[in-house]
């Protein structure tokens, strides 16, 4: 029945939804005829605010059924902002948040977090198969020790990072790529069906932006959806089928063939586009 | 010689129990504040629940442990909450809101006990903050058998009981939110996704830490509840890289403090033919810093001794031909 939600039909009566639909995009409403599935993710009237500063404004967004999703746009546009507050992390103005069409936060088992690896200390006495067995906490359950069963999952999600050798080793004495894996791993360890992921492949290592990329192509290939802020334009095209280009609001979203084009990159990053736009084509239909 | 013995079980050991129960449970919730980098608000709780610790007391008209305790658990939730507001509506750091909070409430508490003071009432600062550790007594015992014996042990003194009560409820909350505290303390964000109400465990631990002080300051005064909440964990985390040793550890690094820290200023000084013995408290928080500073200097990878070892293998593993030492440190970092 919510399956003809416009842009702003969600947003708070008298919130200045005047402006909100005079931007011309591509059609963003999503299919009107009825879906058999609900979407994995769909945002609508989303607005976030800092100190009375939106951050947000009126977002609204449907994944598409499958797929990789790139969250592109220019700093402070929102982006992490975007994760945070679908994960209730950060407190929402106006807005819903559905994963699988029911309230996101009665889903929690079914959603994966990666967070930037800046947010948390890592100097912190952990190993890094501790940190990765964190990802089984939703599945133990309250009181309960981590069991050998659980230990043994965390210890199979480093190993699909490659990460298995080190799993004794102390966070602090991991390179930062090894880090960016060990979070990988610990969002494996999830066993999730849609998964956030914060900038996962800032400032990581080649061996480190391959394993993510394969992570990512098998988690694809297992018919999750990840939504992932990504800040590479070079690399968009390569890595993800969708994006979703924003700058506090939506500016558009679809395939990434169709959406990636240099008007619409100037929309989203304003009077900095120019050299975004120049660096971008090569690698555009490297993915199927 | 036997006048020694009691004299040890009815002047020492008491006191020396308080102060190795203090330690312990201040060294184990300090973990928390310790690895949360929040070692600031051990020193903004202790000094924030005077007002309550003096408003409870005021209420109630005694010195019994629960009105008290009543009275600081409110003032340090208020604390918390406030220390939260100043930061948001403030846009301040989190360390300059704790020190605008905890001083003002701190000031709030002198003024109320001027008060009290002022209608005759025998309650004072310095009480609160050096402790009356030598004033802890137990009268009961006869002999050694004392120690054993029920009816005698439920004479120990009500600080000695209280302390041990709030010892076993940290020890047993920890155990208890074992993991649920290690991935708030760690990762907030993700806890939250999860179901785990990092919030809701930022406050308890922030009562916690409270109650574990109120209990504490009446035996030990609030100088060695700061030294207690920081030095054990910090000491611990120089020596170790497991969440369950580092908690482990502190506590054994409190109870030796305490333990140091007694015996240096109830007996060194009488060895040393001196008048008089120093203030245990005093002496106790001295040997926790030391402790912490042999652990910085000698802990095994993180000490200092240590690490100038590992940068001089590392240099000498380096080829002649890469760069020199910086540049491949940083290329693992």
């Amino acid at each position: 029945m919510q399956h003809f939600i416009g842009r702003h039909a969600a947003a708070e009566p008298g919130s200045g939804d005047a402006d909100a639909g005079s931007s011309p995009l591509p059609d963003p409403l999503p299919n009107p005829l009825p879906n058999p599935l609900p979407s994995p993710l769909a945002i609508r009237g989303l607005t976030v605010a800092y100190h009375r500063r939106p951050v947000l404004w009126e977002v609204a967004y449907e994944a598409p059924p499958r797929g990789l999703i790139a969250v592109v746009g220019p700093n402070g546009a929102g982006k992490s902002t975007l994760i945070k507050a679908c994960l209730g992390l950060v407190p929402k103005v106006a807005g819903t948040v559905e994963a699988f069409g029911r309230p996101i936060g009665e889903q929690r088992r079914r959603i994966g977090y990666v967070p930037q690896r800046e947010s948390v200390d890592w100097d912190f006495p952990v190993s890094a198969l501790d940190v990765v067995a964190m990802g089984r906490y939703g599945r133990i359950g309250w009181f309960r020790r981590v069991s050998r069963a659980h230990k043994e999952a965390a210890l199979h999600a480093l190993e699909r990072v490659g990460m298995a050798d080190f799993a004794r080793r102390q966070i602090g004495q991991l390179s930062g790529g090894q880090q960016q894996r060990v979070f990988l791993a610990r969002a494996l360890a999830q066993e999730a069906q849609l998964y956030f992921m914060d900038e996962p492949f800032a400032g990581v290592d080649a061996a480190t932006e391959h394993a993510i990329l394969d992570v990512l192509r098998d988690l694809d290939a297992a018919g999750r959806t990840v939504v992932c802020v990504h800040h590479d334009l070079q690399t968009v095209g390569g890595y993800f089928d969708h994006v979703l280009l924003m700058n506090t609001r939506v500016v558009a979203h679809g395939r990434v063939a169709t959406t990636l084009t240099p008007e619409l990159l100037a929309r989203t990053y304003g009077g900095q586009s120019q050299a975004f736009a120049a660096a971008l084509p090569a690698r555009q239909d490297a993915r199927p | 010689m036997e006048l020694t013995l009691l004299d040890f079980l009815r002047i020492d050991f008491p006191a020396l129990l308080a102060a190795v129960l203090a330690c312990a449970a201040c060294a184990l919730v300090g973990n928390f504040l310790v690895l949360r980098r929040q070692g600031l608000m051990g020193d903004a709780i202790s000094h924030a629940v005077l007002p309550g610790i003096v408003g409870g007391f005021l209420v109630a008209g005694t010195r019994e442990t629960l009105p008290m305790m009543a009275g600081a658990l409110l003032a340090a939730a208020l604390a918390g909450v406030l220390i939260e507001a100043v930061r948001r509506l403030g846009r301040l750091e989190s360390g300059a809101a704790m020190g605008v909070v905890f001083t003002v409430m701190f000031a709030a508490g002198v003024v109320l006990i001027e008060r009290a003071a002022a209608s005759g009432v025998d309650l004072d600062a310095d009480c609160v903050l050096y402790g009356q550790l030598e004033t802890i007594l137990w009268l009961e015992p006869t002999g050694w058998g004392s120690l054993l014996d029920p009816a005698a042990l439920a004479g120990l003194p009500r600080e000695v009981m209280t302390l041990g009560f709030v010892l076993a409820l940290c020890a047993g909350l920890v155990l208890l939110f074992y993991k649920e505290l290690k991935i708030t303390t760690f990762d907030p964000a993700l806890a939250s996704t999860l179901g785990i109400p990092a919030g809701a465990f930022h406050y308890g631990v922030v009562l916690l830490v409270a109650a574990t002080a109120i209990a504490a300051f009446e035996a030990v005064g609030s100088i060695l509840v700061i030294a207690m909440l920081i030095c054990p964990a910090a000491a611990a985390r120089m020596l170790t890289d497991r969440f369950a040793a580092q908690l482990a550890l502190s506590v054994l690094l409190g109870v030796l403090a305490a333990v140091l820290g007694y015996g240096g200023a109830a007996f060194l000084p009488l060895w040393l033919g001196a008048e008089h013995s120093l203030n245990a408290a005093g002496m106790i928080a001295v040997a926790s810093g030391l402790i912490l500073a042999l652990a910085v200097l000698f802990g095994p990878r993180h000490g200092l001794v240590g690490r100038r070892r590992g940068l001089r293998r590392v240099r000498a593993s380096a080829t002649p031909a890469s760069s020199p030492g910086p540049a491949v440190l940083g290329g693992e970092a």
